[in-house]
């Protein structure tokens, strides 16, 4: 039993995430068809949308699936068959969005949030040390003598 | 200046929250065509009754506006088109069909049921042709002008509003353009 429940937990181990493909949508040459999980990874499924045509069970998926294996057999390269995809289900379909005029404000949203909240942090430390620089004035002849009094009795006077 | 640094952080948000409030009436289900303005991709489909219909292939669409309707006998939805497709067959608009991802046989059988609402009918039963068109899903409609270009695509079905305010308008500018 000991053996069976270790067993079990050595094979969860070497267990990999599941993906959707087929073993007849599998090519023959292990070079392309890791070229080819490498790009159904890269390629969103235009069904249900968050997940790779890679992951994804949809019957569309493992069309497309189907297609870049074509393609790759047929002797394109990686970005031939991505541009073969695209050309039909355009740039949504990549899951790394490219840098382009549609997706320039995408990639430059962090930039327009830390830049004005840079500024306001830069602000507000700035006054912040002005404030502490103003409070820094040593005390005169007369506070010092009314100091030593509160000290002395305990009370203000 | 004070009064800046209060307005400023409260116009800010009411902006996002204006582009987000715009963003969740969207449809993110429904993508923009590749196709819009370009030419139909090259095929040549056999029809869905072997030697009854002619099949349909790139080279019909010429002379004047149609539409070009994928449908499928698996597809639920299409199920609820069906008279819509019906009834603007009626009226004389030219509607083309692409049996998308479905056995032929059972798309007749499907159509022999519900009547067929299609000048010309072309199966594509592996789906490539629908996939070169960008289909996502059944039932989809393009809007292809006299000289071989989409000019629109809806997804899902044609209800009376989208005839109404999209389709009809859209054919009827393009059949001045031709």
């Amino acid at each position: 039993m000991r053996r069976f429940v270790l067993g079990l937990f050595c094979a969860l181990l070497i267990a990999g995430p599941a993906a959707a493909v087929l073993p007849e949508e599998q090519l023959t040459d292990p070079v392309l068809e890791a070229r080819a999980r490498e790009i159904s990874r890269e390629l969103r499924c235009v069904v249900c949308q968050n997940q790779s045509i890679d992951d994804s069970d949809a019957p569309l998926a493992a069309d497309l699936r189907t297609i870049v294996r074509e393609r790759l057999s047929a002797g394109d390269t990686n970005e031939e068959v991505m541009a073969y995809i695209v050309a039909r289900y355009g740039s949504f379909v990549l899951l790394k969005p490219p840098l382009d005029m549609q997706t320039i404000l995408l990639w430059c949203a962090p930039l327009l949030v830390l830049i004005p909240g840079g500024l306001v942090v830069a602000l507000y430390l700035r006054r912040r040390g002005q404030v502490a620089a103003a409070e820094s004035i040593p005390l005169s002849d007369e506070e010092r003598r009314t100091l030593a009094a509160i000290l002395k009795t305990g009370d203000a006077p | 200046m004070r009064r800046l640094a209060f307005i400023l952080p409260v116009v800010l948000f009411l902006m996002v929250a204006a582009a987000l409030g715009l963003g969740l009436r969207r449809d993110p289900s429904i993508l923009p065509s590749m196709l819009i303005d370009r030419s139909i991709p090259t095929f040549d489909l056999p029809g869905v009754v072997p030697g009854d219909t002619l099949g349909l292939a790139s080279s019909d669409f010429t002379g004047k506006p149609v539409l070009l309707n994928v449908f499928a006998s698996w597809c639920v939805a299409c199920v609820i088109e069906h008279p819509m497709l019906l009834r603007l067959q009626a009226q004389g608009v030219t509607i083309h069909g692409l049996d998308w991802k479905d056995e032929p046989a059972a798309g007749a059988e499907w159509l022999a049921q519900r009547g067929n609402p299609y000048t010309l009918i072309g199966s594509d039963p592996r789906g490539r042709t629908g996939i070169d068109f960008g289909v996502t899903g059944a039932p989809e409609t393009f809007v292809i002008d006299g000289s071989g270009r989409v000019r629109y695509r809806h997804v899902g079905p044609i209800t009376p509003e989208v005839w109404a305010e999209t389709l009809q308008p859209m054919l009827a500018r393009l059949e001045t353009e031709t």
